[in-house]
């Protein structure tokens, strides 16, 4: 199978840059990301705020079956131009992990089909490795650093 | 047998991530870690299991309870692809194309 969704890092880098083509057209794979309903569904999260506007923000919630909230992310939206571009702040609440910088790119390359470059700026070249080391970390939200031991002992 | 593969198998499970994060702190027995979670014993024991036969967690004996604590070693070993990463973002992406291709437009 094609492997569509490619990540570059280099080493020494406090960025990374993820890449994927769509079999989508462009204002298709925009509504993806500025409809609330449809982020809730690939995202596998609650969207509790989301303005698709210069100056607005969001907040993701997860929640286990018991309703325990395992999850929770927020950000302000900078930058917000329909079918072109979305820079946001994405902070995961909870966990030793810096506030990141993300720069959505939304581009046509044909009728049916897309791309999408998200462009992510880490605080430190510390900071993006744990990252990396940690993906599973994702989608968890924390009490008691208990992440922060596991990514010491990585160190 | 790719081990490598159960590794990564081991910890796609949001419940086994949950039972690392648990004793990355501190070693622990496996009723301490069951009473953490609504799951049944039987399934967080499974779970106990696979984490171990991929070692993930080591057990160590103390009189007579077994502890349980995080094998810091395979973690890296884990850790260091970057391919983790890429899966979870290929898995959200094949998800809203597959969202959108469906998608209808309501109004």
């Amino acid at each position: 199978m094609e492997r569509k969704t490619k990540v570059h890092a280099e080493d020494g880098k406090q960025e990374i840059v993820i890449t994927r083509e769509f079999d989508l057209p462009l204002e298709l794979l925009f509504k993806a990301y500025e409809d609330p309903e449809i982020v809730a569904q690939w995202m596998g999260t609650k969207v509790l705020k989301l303005e698709n506007k210069k100056h607005g923000s969001y907040a993701f919630e997860t929640s286990d079956p018991h309703g325990n909230v395992v999850f929770r992310a927020n950000g302000t939206i900078p930058e917000f131009i329909p079918n072109k571009k979305i820079t946001r702040t994405f902070e995961m609440e909870n966990t030793p992990f810096p506030v990141q910088l993300e720069f959505l790119e939304f581009e046509k390359l044909a009728d049916d089909t897309s791309k999408l470059t998200m462009h992510i700026v880490y605080k430190s070249v510390e900071a993006r490795d744990q990252i990396l080391k940690l993906p599973f970390a994702q989608g968890i939200n924390l009490a008691h650093n208990r992440l922060q031991e596991i990514v010491n002992k990585l160190k | 047998m790719n081990l490598r593969r159960d590794v990564f198998q081991a910890i796609a499970d949001p419940t086994r991530r949950a039972i690392l994060i648990l004793v990355a702190s501190q070693s622990m027995t496996a009723g301490a870690i069951a009473s953490n979670f609504d799951t049944a014993r039987p399934t967080v024991s499974k779970h106990l299991q696979i984490l171990t036969e991929c070692e993930l967690l080591e057990q160590a004996q103390n009189g007579r309870e077994i502890y349980y604590h995080i094998n810091a070693k395979k973690m890296k070993e884990v850790a260091d692809f970057i391919e983790p990463f890429r899966n979870m973002w290929d898995d959200r992406f094949n998800k809203l194309e597959a969202l959108m291709k469906n998608y209808k437009p309501g109004r």
